[in-house]
């Protein structure tokens, strides 16, 4: 039986019929095809699968999808702004931040929730924040790096008129 | 932000990751991400218990479930002869159980329906009726007479003893046991853990009735000879079969052998004539596929009164689980664990190895190491760190006083191995110096005046990567060699395909690197391919540190053999002798005279529009690289803690890794290799550990018990290194991944050992956690 919800994703509506115990992150991979979220331990341990809803991360393979009905999600493929990526993404290839790319997406967008809250955080604030997405490749120094490089982009384009940053990207 | 002059790519360049552009953009391409018309999904029902008969399986409600397409149990398997496969150990494991199971967590039956929500509930559904039997939970239960028998369906298998396998010499080794001033024991059990890969394993098989053609999508690390091996066990003709190994979330050894239900998915896709997908949930993972470790070791060290090594003597009793199916060179039956002797020149070692069946997950393979070198590498730096203990030398001291010195190799090991190059004074000096060795030990001195415990852990760890040669190291009868095809199309741009198989290690970078150096072509406009048998010459796989030493040697060798034809050509273009011209970073000139030059975009093109009478059009080659000896990389690891008293917390206060894996092509991603590894050895130390209860229940089968290491408890590293080339390797490179975890588990160990070893207490099983540091210091009267 299945029942009807409305989800934006990546800034688009997305209505469907889904049966209640499917999971949001089945729902993205499996119905919308947005494969860039991955499942990577079922128990909301590793962070593989994190989205941010409304704006916050959240490990969408426990959380139902009906349950994000009426709801804005965003996965790895709303980073982008047309064809700029976003800071974070360019700042992870720059510092090595990844290496099998599987984490990676989760990685960045649990990032993305920290530099909405915290502009300018330190070391322990950006390990501590992404405490529960687990990187079995980099050993998180580069990681790190890359959140605190993109938090220094972030920064020095919240300051400039937002002209001049768009003709930059 | 400062502009950067976009590098070329040379050997030593950092250039950033090809890779990584789809990666951040959530456009990788990975098991789980194909999806084809008409497919199917396959759940799998496993057993609850370790030990246990089955009296019969009833299918029948999980068939009545709607969607439901098919369930697959042993029996209907058998009428295949696919109910059994051969191991890459020589063994045979159930595909899927049909007289008894034989570990929680074998594969009994498959459902396979339309959707994976219904496969699962399907097959929760199926019955079976078990006559539950004693389980054998350790290796020495299991040798014990009188111990129920696990392979009773193996014939003239009358216990549970696998094998025995010696290396070294042991008259020798007595004789300098006899002479020795004192000998030095320990005994400690490195216990099972498990690769993790972020990643699970899976596969989408897709096999064409009309044509007969096998598609399959497999999480392998080895696609080339997992075609082999699927056309020997599934009787498949191997040119209708083609694996394609996508983008790898992690593999670290999980991704090496071959599961049953890679096996089960195929032969349903074959019977039912649709594509079947099989992935794993993280339980399944942990509790059923390729584990790690497990040794039980006891280890020797004759000593002279002066700190020098007279000997070594080491047993080992290894826990296989219930099919012997580890992943290993044929010859070896412990692996390489022999590598023992490490980095010491010990002219007397003798190794024993047993091994039994338990009721455990079968698979042994190594997690992020070169066939069983950590266990050993684990083993020798634990106890020359016992060593340093009982006879109240400095650990650095007796190192040094032991180390094979630079001007001893080529060096022959006592166990066999002829160690190409290393210089492990060096190394160890530019840790110390990096760590400031001496300035620390003041400070636990004065530290443990006021009683609290500080502690500095050395290893200095050699490691043998980089199999073959084919000669002596192969996979289930499949030399060890690697592959490199070169394509240098008109324009100058070139595909490389390769045998080997990234999983994160950055080869798509660091091998168009290889040929940038070799042909002078930019990084950038190199493609490099693997994973797809189909599209890429024959290799045995990426596992063992072995896709620098042999395909990358292999890519270094292709790029010189188009070399040679391209100099044909540019002395053609050039109306010049071909002694006569000279190649230097992408262009051929005329000795003497380097003004008049051809790139190799020049040559290129004129390889397919204007070439000298005689010569073959194109510039295009392989090379299958046989490597004539392993490498041995090699390092030191300093590790400081700092231990509670009141609570037993380790806290790895610094972690200083000197590595030298020879030239490195790509130091960034080196680093990376390194990092991960070191992070991985923590894991290994302090946290990861699968175990069983006396029932043979599996503790550790979800990331609530099995624990890895986040970025909030992994320590940062401080890294060095030095540059021993290999004398053998084309381009002098090593191979780095798995250095790390090779090395660290025992620097971190030692580091605890060290801050508490005044106290009596000498040896402390990984994972050393809180509570058995405060129970060790409880017993000692040293606990607050």
């Amino acid at each position: 039986m299945g029942q009807p919800i409305t989800v934006t994703v990546n800034g688009e509506k997305r209505s469907a019929e889904v049966e209640p115990r499917l999971l949001l992150v089945h729902f993205l991979r499996e119905k919308l095809r947005l494969t860039g979220t991955h499942v990577g331990c079922d128990t909301t341990h590793c962070g593989a699968c994190t989205v941010l809803v409304d704006g916050t991360p959240v490990k969408s393979c426990t959380m139902l999808a009906v349950q994000a009905d009426g709801q804005q999600v965003t996965t790895v493929e709303g980073l982008m702004t047309g064809a700029a990526l976003h800071p974070i993404q360019v700042a992870f290839k720059q510092e090595h931040g990844l290496q099998c790319g599987f984490c990676t997406p989760g990685m960045m967008l649990t990032s993305v929730a920290l530099l909405k809250d915290n502009p300018d955080p330190s070391e322990d604030d950006i390990r501590w924040a992404l405490s529960g997405n687990i990187c079995r490749c980099t050993g998180y120094m580069n990681i790190v790096k890359a959140v605190k490089s993109a938090a220094v982009q972030m920064r020095a384009a919240a300051e400039v008129p937002a002209e001049t940053a768009a003709a930059r990207s | 932000m400062a502009v950067e002059t976009p590098l070329k790519g040379n050997i030593g360049d950092s250039i950033k990751r090809k890779e990584d552009d789809r990666f951040i953009r959530g456009k990788g391409n990975y098991l789980d991400d194909v999806v084809l018309p008409g497919m199917l999904h396959m759940s799998i029902n496993r057993s609850p218990f370790a030990h246990a008969r089955i009296r019969s399986i009833n299918t029948a409600a999980a068939q009545a479930v709607p969607g439901v397409v098919a369930v697959v149990t042993g029996e209907l398997l058998a009428q295949h002869k696919l109910a059994w496969m051969p191991t890459l150990s020589g063994d045979t494991q159930a595909v899927l159980a049909t007289d008894k199971v034989r570990f929680q967590g074998q594969e009994v039956a498959c459902v396979i329906a339309n959707d994976p929500y219904v496969a699962r509930d399907a097959a929760a559904l199926i019955e079976v009726d078990y006559d539950v039997l004693t389980a054998v939970v350790t290796p020495q239960q299991a040798l014990q007479a009188g111990a129920p028998l696990i392979r009773d369906e193996k014939e003239g298998q009358k216990d549970n003893h696998i094998y025995h396998w010696e290396a070294g010499d042991k008259a020798k080794t007595d004789e300098a046991f006899a002479k020795a001033d004192r000998v030095v024991k320990l005994d400690t059990f490195y216990p099972r853990c498990h690769p993790s890969p972020l990643e699970t394993c899976g596969i989408v098989a897709d096999v064409n009735p009309a044509t007969g053609h096998a598609t399959l999508y497999m999480t392998s690390q080895a696609p080339h000879a997992h075609r082999t091996l699927f056309a020997i066990v599934a009787g498949l003709p191997e040119q209708n079969i083609r694996i394609i190994s996508p983008d790898i979330g992690g593999g670290f050894g999980n991704k090496v052998p071959i599961y049953p239900g890679y096996v089960v998915a195929t032969a349903a896709s074959l019977l039912i004539g649709k594509p079947v997908k099989w992935v794993e949930d993280r339980s399944e993972n942990l509790i059923s596929t390729g584990f790690a470790r497990d040794f039980h070791m006891s280890g020797e060290l004759a000593l002279r009164n002066d700190g020098r090594m007279l000997g070594l003597r080491v047993k080992m009793l290894s826990d296989n689980g219930a099919f012997y199916s580890d992943a290993q060179p044929t010859k070896f039956k412990a692996g390489l664990f022999h590598i023992v002797t490490g980095s010491y020149d010990l002219q007397a070692a003798h190794v024993e190895t047993d091994g039994a069946y338990t009721n455990k997950a079968p698979g042994g393979v190594a997690y992020r190491c070169s066939f069983r070198v950590t266990e050993a590498s684990y083993l020798i730096e634990r106890l020359v760190e016992s060593a340093a203990l009982e006879m109240n030398m400095d650990p650095t001291e007796i190192r040094l006083k032991n180390f094979i010195q630079p001007e001893q190799f080529p060096y022959m090991s006592a166990t066999g191995f002829e160690y190409d190059s290393g210089d492990y004074p060096r190394a160890m000096q530019v840790a110390l110096d990096k760590l400031g060795y001496q300035e620390l030990r003041k400070e636990q001195a004065e530290k443990r005046k006021k009683g609290e415990l500080m502690g500095i852990g050395v290893a200095s760890f050699t490691e043998v990567v980089g199999a073959g040669p084919g000669k002596h190291y192969d996979i289930a009868g499949l030399r060890m060699f690697d592959s490199a095809e070169l394509r240098v199309h008109p324009t100058g741009k070139a595909i490389l395909k390769l045998g080997v198989k990234s999983q994160g290690q950055g080869h798509e970078t660091t091998f168009a690197q290889i040929v940038t150096e070799e042909l002078g072509i930019p990084a950038a406009d190199i493609e490099v391919q693997e994973g797809d048998t189909d599209n890429t010459p024959y290799g045995l796989g990426t596992y063992a540190s072995r896709s620098t030493p042999v395909g990358g040697a292999a890519t270094a060798m292709v790029s010189r053999k188009l070399r040679d034809k391209a100099k044909k050509i540019a002395a053609h273009l050039l109306e010049a002798s071909e002694a006569d011209i000279e190649f230097d970073h992408g262009k051929f000139f005329v000795r003497g005279s380097p003004s008049k030059s051809k790139t190799i975009q020049d040559v290129a093109f004129a390889a397919y529009t204007n070439l000298p009478d005689g010569l073959e059009a194109g510039l295009e080659g392989v090379t299958y690289y046989d490597p004539p000896n392993m490498t041995f990389p090699f390092g030191t690891y300093l590790v400081v803690v700092d231990i509670d008293r009141g609570t037993g917390q380790v806290k790895v206060r610094r972690m200083v890794a000197v590595d030298d894996c020879g030239v490195r092509i790509n130091p960034m991603v080196v680093e990376g290799q390194i990092h991960g590894g070191l992070t991985e050895g923590f894991g290994i130390a302090f946290m990861e550990l699968i175990t069983f209860d006396e029932e043979g229940n599996c503790i550790g089968s979800n990331f609530t018990d099995y624990l890895l290491p986040t970025s909030w408890e992994t320590p940062k590293f401080e890294t060095g290194e030095t540059v021993t080339p290999s004398p053998h390797h084309p381009i002098g490179a090593k191979g780095v991944g798995e250095s790390a975890t090779v090395g660290s588990p025992a620097a971190y160990v030692n580091a605890v050992i060290d801050a508490v070893g005044h106290l009596g207490i000498r040896n402390i099983d990984m994972p050393v956690t809180s509570d058995k540091v405060w129970a060790a210091l409880n017993e000692k009267g040293a606990a607050e």
